[in-house]
């Protein structure tokens, strides 16, 4: 790897979080609606607000986030801000800032995609791998199909179906939220730590059964490629044993374009993640986000947007990285 | 001499759902130590099958079904399939037909020869493996240096020695090489088939050299077999095969060589090779032979042993027996 292609990889980085920045500071813009208005006549719907003082207040808040500036100006100083790591403050939760809201909600985001990812990429790829073996028994082979025909199903739906059967008909796993209510989180205590797992078993079920399908089906197309390859034949005839050659020779192969794989979905990966949590009511980053644009609360849509933009960006980029590792005919790029 | 090699009515099946196809139909033949033995005969004409039938690696839908393979005294055929795996490259080695992909991208040369050798002695230290592989590459004229590299590093010529390494790791009886130099210039191929010759004597190995090129063939081996569909149809010397062939499809495969007396003037053999699915009656031959008989189309003929221990399949000469 050389200094070259590192330095490319990092300005492409940057172009990515520039250009996610910018459209997502124009695409609430064109909505026109302003959010501290909304917000307000949300409240005067409640009543005890004067018209005249409520336009008043109005502006006064505008003048204060900058939302009375051009567009073009509020742009600029949002670009400077950003350089600044200053994401701003949430309208709807003042005076929190949306760094605090993104470093309060991500590490349950962070562990719950991180496992679900990890976990249903081994699992996918492994059952994939094993569907195309013609030498596995034929049971083996048979588990793969279940989870091919699970992935046609849209991850909302597929969350929506598990609440209603297991957690409400069954009984067998909580109805949401991220622990119990009235436990006083408390992460030394063994009892609080089973309770957030049981509370997070049913979402990471809902991920996995939604994503390992697509990880079998396109594994076992690269398998059954890659068995008639002559180096698996040659294998073969070198006498090696069968699970040598199906971890040396075949898997390693397949493997390849799976990783490549794993790098283009780790934007599905979070997308799926922002609509499970707000069925399953986990406090992470998607739930921020999805109450954030209920109320046009434009900084902190910018904030989690950004952030999970150059979260995807930066993981494609050590995936990257890790490629030359797995597969030694890209490493004198 | 005892033979090292030693084939008996070896037959191959290949269940499809247009039938059932006979892909080697009673093949026999042996070989001495150290003797070479060309396989010739159309694409489809049983050779790729015949190989990988004394590898036992036909697969499904084929299957042996009948026949011996004897290499030094085992029968390959009654071995279980954990015997086999130990058989395969230490008693009866193959060296691939496509030695441009016949190596693991993501792995060593090194790595691919060590695990060869661990798959038969799990054993062996570390230093004596390495010290065996180094040696093997050595005998095929590549430095030690290919030990650490990886296939797409190598030259198609250097990939196929590679394998000739790989394929005599374990000082094996028999050697198959599969068109060891197809996809290859021939410069290239002249020094793939000197290596293949001269570690050949090292090891004492016989071989058995399959391909279409009759004057490879001619330049390596010291018997030539011809086959079609499934069958040898003749066994004779190189030198006899070349000039004397005695077999009519034999006959027609030499005409259609180009040599120094009539240049540019070639004979094809008419028609094709029939498919195994639908095989004409009597002799296989029958349709395209050009002394075809009458009961040629009715009777099979049988083996028939001429002067110099050759062999010929034809009624033309069973008569004379």
């Amino acid at each position: 790897m050389t200094i070259q292609v590192i330095v490319r990889r990092l300005l492409f980085l940057i172009t990515v979080v520039w250009s996610a920045s910018t459209i997502t500071f124009f695409i609430p813009r064109i909505s026109a609606k302003n959010p501290v208005r909304e917000r307000f006549a949300a409240l005067s719907r409640s009543g005890g607000f004067a018209p005249a003082d409520m336009e008043k207040i109005i502006a006064a808040y505008n003048t204060k986030f900058g939302l009375d500036k051009p567009v073009l100006e509020q742009y600029v100083d949002y670009i400077a801000s950003i350089a600044r790591f200053d994401l701003g403050v949430s309208f709807n939760l003042y005076p929190k800032t949306v760094i605090e809201l993104i470093t309060e909600s991500l590490p349950w985001t962070f562990t719950l995609l991180l496992v679900t990812t990890i976990l249903s990429f081994i699992l996918g790829n492994l059952l994939g791998a094993v569907a195309a073996w013609p030498r596995a028994p034929q049971w083996l082979r048979a588990i793969a199909t279940p989870f091919i025909l699970l992935q046609g199903v849209p991850p909302a739906i597929m969350a929506i179906l598990l609440l209603f059967f297991i957690a409400f008909r069954l009984k067998l796993a909580p109805l949401g939220s991220a622990y119990s209510t009235g436990v006083i989180p408390d992460w030394s205590s063994p009892a609080f730590i089973w309770d957030v797992v049981h509370h997070q078993l049913l979402p990471a079920l809902a991920l996995l059964l939604g994503s390992i399908g697509g990880w079998v089906l396109s594994m076992r197309g690269m398998g059954i490629t890659i068995q008639g390859e002559d180096y698996v034949n040659f294998a073969e005839h070198k006498g090696l044993s069968g699970p040598v050659i199906f971890k040396d020779y075949y898997l390693r192969n397949a493997l390849l374009p799976q990783v490549t794989g794993l790098a283009l979905a780790l934007g599905t990966v979070v997308t799926n993640g922002v609509i499970i949590e707000n069925i399953f009511g986990l406090p992470g980053l998607g739930r921020v986000l999805g109450a954030a644009i209920g109320s046009n609360d434009f900084l902190v849509i910018y904030g989690v947007v950004l952030f999970i933009t150059i979260a995807v960006a930066t993981l494609m980029v050590f995936v990257e990285f890790l490629y030359p590792l797995l597969d030694p005919r890209v490493r004198n790029e | 001499m005892t033979p090292v090699l030693e084939i008996k009515n070896l037959q191959v099946t290949y269940y499809t759902d247009a039938g059932r196809a006979r892909a080697l139909d009673g093949v026999s033949l042996s070989l001495l130590p150290g003797e070479k033995l060309g396989l010739v005969g159309e694409s489809g004409s049983g050779k790729s099958t015949m190989a990988l039938a004394m590898m036992r690696m036909i697969k499904p839908p084929g299957r042996i079904e009948g026949g011996s393979v004897i290499v030094d005294g085992t029968d390959l055929t009654q071995l279980t399939d954990e015997q086999m795996l130990k058989a395969r490259l230490s008693k009866i080695a193959y060296i691939p037909q496509g030695a441009m992909n016949s190596l693991n991208p993501v792995l060593r040369i090194g790595a691919q020869m060590t695990d060869a050798i661990r798959a038969h002695d799990p054993k062996a230290s570390k230093a004596q493996v390495e010290e065996r592989c180094l040696a093997s590459l050595e005998s095929v004229d590549l430095k030690r240096d290919v030990f650490k590299m990886y296939a797409h590093e190598l030259s198609g010529g250097m990939k196929q020695r590679v394998c000739i390494a790989i394929g005599i790791l374990l000082q094996p009886k028999v050697i198959i090489a599969d068109e060891p130099t197809s996809a290859l210039d021939v410069v290239t191929q002249r020094q793939v088939m000197e290596t293949i010759d001269r570690v050949q004597k090292q090891i004492g190995a016989a071989v058995i050299l399959i391909g279409h090129d009759m004057g490879l063939m001619a330049q390596f081996v010291d018997k030539v077999a011809v086959m079609y569909t499934g069958r040898i149809m003749e066994l004779s010397t190189v030198r006899e095969m070349f000039t004397d062939p005695k077999h009519p499809y034999a006959q027609a495969l030499i005409k259609s060589l180009p040599n120094l007396e009539n240049k540019g003037v070639f004979q094809g053999i008419p028609g094709l090779a029939p498919a195994l699915l639908r095989l004409p009656g009597g002799c296989s031959f029958h349709p395209r032979c050009i002394q075809v008989m009458d009961h040629c189309k009715t009777q099979r003929p049988r083996d028939s042993t001429l002067a110099g221990g050759r062999t010929v399949e034809c009624h033309l000469y069973s008569e004379k027996a």
